[in-house]
């Protein structure tokens, strides 16, 4: 963009102030001034030492890892894949669509509920189709670490996975017919046109989108709090979710925000690779 | 082509459509069945247990549930309407400032080219650095020293914080649509920035406007643990009580998960007013990146 190429001058300049005006007292009063509030709430060593005494953190972090791991990088692949379905061109298909986009137009706090009763053993919805399909008793889900933690995840990638295909349905539908027809008269055709026109193309949104997610997802609270509820015993708690409980059921508001913030040396070099990439693909943000 | 070569392909064509058939028919289930549970058990006449009998379809369906939350009879319903009315409220005021500021923001940057402007934008991304759930603790007290204590602005400043980063990325991608010379002609006519911005930029960036106003939305819809932390009970919204109480067995859950039907509505249908606008921006922007 070129920017510099005018100089703004009188009344524009006024009004270019006056518009940005709003954002900046947002920016100001509900993003820095917090920010640095929970860096200066945070900054006590001995903070650290707590956390690291508490053998609750490191299941948590284990359990993060593993939660912004697979929930984001398996939602990225199948959205990846699904949005392809879609492009098929069958009326449907065209039907589905909505049906598959509800998800993510439903109110998180809800879905997560109905996700908790459909799990929650005998009575629920899944062990019941179980045993009227299979003939087996489901387990109890949320009585084991790995069981819960994987009702989070698969919770998680539920919520998402239709935005993301829609991003990717959106890219390719942008992708030219004639670049396939190319590539189909060179003899590639379903997965080897998948591989050298389809990802190329997408790879760099494709990058962008996962990092844009493991922020997002690092930050997860409603699904793990309503879902596995971050038992037993606190085995499936994420940082978002320990840090709540720390600041506010254990009254230890500083140890709260440490906990959270000990996150910080993932987060920052993510955003980093963001803006970089955001800057390449020529988006002058 | 040799008949056998033809054949062939004619079986893949076949394996294929098959293959997308159980696709279809894997995703149909996926996607429905948390909601068909919700339904299942908001159908259920009974109050207590019996909601969860493992059953798999109502065996005595019954819209008791949904009457009891209507007229606010069931227990933990009582205040229902004045907390759908706060949802309603937050959610709507989170939608139209996050349109106003981003759109005037993106206009100031991208269309007037306001010098280092640009890094105000960045800046913008950098408020994801930290995730929401992580700044809970110090908005709180925050909120506290700004006398926002419990008050529902407190919860519509935290949603427009985290909505606009992502809104005016979406505006200044689908803003490069607009040709700058637009602009030019109308100043030469003489119309001043703000005329510009109202009777140009608005009406065109609609559909990018209409993504972030849902986006902006259903953020402030979905999210439980802002409203939870900086609301007293007498000022909840439906979806913190919900949460709540969402372990506890001896809830009407028959009526509860009415309640959460009733609740999941206005984004549906807002979405589905705005499909078109929707499509149309998210195909442009993708076009950007």
């Amino acid at each position: 963009m070129p920017s510099g190429a005018r100089r703004l001058h009188g009344p524009d300049f006024a009004w270019a102030i006056a518009f940005v005006v709003p954002y900046a007292v947002v920016v100001v009063a509900f993003a820095a001034y917090p920010i640095g509030y929970a860096l200066w709430m945070a900054s006590r060593p001995s903070l650290y030492a707590d956390l690291v005494a508490d053998r609750l953190y490191l299941t948590t972090v284990i359990n993060t890892l593993f939660f912004v791991g697979l929930g984001v990088n398996l939602k990225m692949f199948l959205a990846l894949l699904l949005s392809g379905f879609f492009m098929r061109r069958r009326r449907w298909i065209r039907a589905l669509l909505p049906i598959f986009i509800l998800p993510w137009a439903l109110a998180a706090v809800q879905a997560c509920i109905s996700f908790h009763w459909m799990l929650i053993g005998e009575q629920g919805l899944v062990d019941g189709v179980l045993a009227a399909l299979f003939g087996i008793d489901g387990p109890i889900w949320f009585n084991n670490r790995w069981l819960g933690l994987g009702s989070n995840i698969v919770a998680y990638i539920w919520k998402w996975l239709p935005f993301w295909t829609l991003i990717f349905l959106a890219a390719r539908m942008t992708i030219p017919r004639r670049i396939y027809e190319a590539a189909v008269v060179d003899g590639a055709t379903g997965l080897r046109s998948f591989i050298h026109v389809t990802f190329p193309l997408l790879a760099n949104l494709y990058l962008l989108c996962t990092l844009l997610s493991t922020l997002w997802t690092l930050g997860e609270f409603t699904t793990v709090y309503l879902v596995s509820g971050g038992g037993p015993a606190g085995s499936t708690e994420v940082l978002a979710t320990l840090g709540f409980r720390y600041a506010f059921d254990a009254s230890k508001p500083a140890l709260g925000v440490a906990a959270v913030m000990s996150a910080l040396p993932v987060l920052i070099p993510i955003v980093i690779l963001l803006m970089r990439r955001l800057q390449t693909s020529e988006l002058q943000l | 082509m040799s008949l056998a070569r033809g054949r062939r392909t004619r079986h893949r064509e076949i394996l294929t459509e098959a293959g997308s058939m159980v696709l279809g028919a894997v995703l149909f289930v996926w996607s429905l069945l948390p909601v068909y549970n919700m339904l299942l058990i908001a159908l259920d006449p009974e109050e207590g247990e019996i909601e969860f009998a493992g059953n798999l379809w109502p065996s005595e369906p019954s819209l008791d549930g949904f009457l009891e939350t209507v007229t606010q009879e069931a227990r933990y319903l009582e205040d229902f309407w004045s907390q759908f009315g706060n949802s309603v409220y937050i959610g709507l005021l989170t939608m139209v400032l996050t349109v106003l500021i981003s759109s005037l923001t993106s206009f100031a940057v991208g269309r007037l080219r306001l010098g280092r402007g640009s890094l105000l934008t960045s800046a913008a991304l950098l408020t994801y650095a930290i995730p929401a759930a992580f700044l809970i603790v110090p908005y709180y007290r925050i909120m506290h020293s700004y006398g926002l204590a419990d008050s529902l602005w407190a919860v519509v400043a935290a949603q427009v914080t985290f909505a606009t980063p992502f809104a005016i990325l979406i505006m200044q991608l689908y803003a490069r649509l607009i040709p700058l010379e637009l602009d030019d002609v109308a100043r030469i006519d003489g119309a001043s920035a703000l005329q510009v911005y109202l009777r140009i930029y608005l009406p065109l960036m609609a559909p990018a406007l209409a993504v972030v106003a849902f986006y902006a939305l259903l953020l402030a819809w979905n999210d439980y643990l802002y409203p939870a932390v900086l609301l007293s009970p007498r000022n909840m919204t439906v979806a913190v009580v919900q949460g709540q109480l969402f372990t506890d067995t001896d809830a009407p859950w028959n009526a509860m998960m009415a309640a959460a039907i009733i609740y999941v509505l206005p984004p549906l249908a807002l979405l589905f007013a705005l499909r078109r606008y929707v499509v149309a921006s998210l195909t442009t922007v993708n076009s950007g990146i």
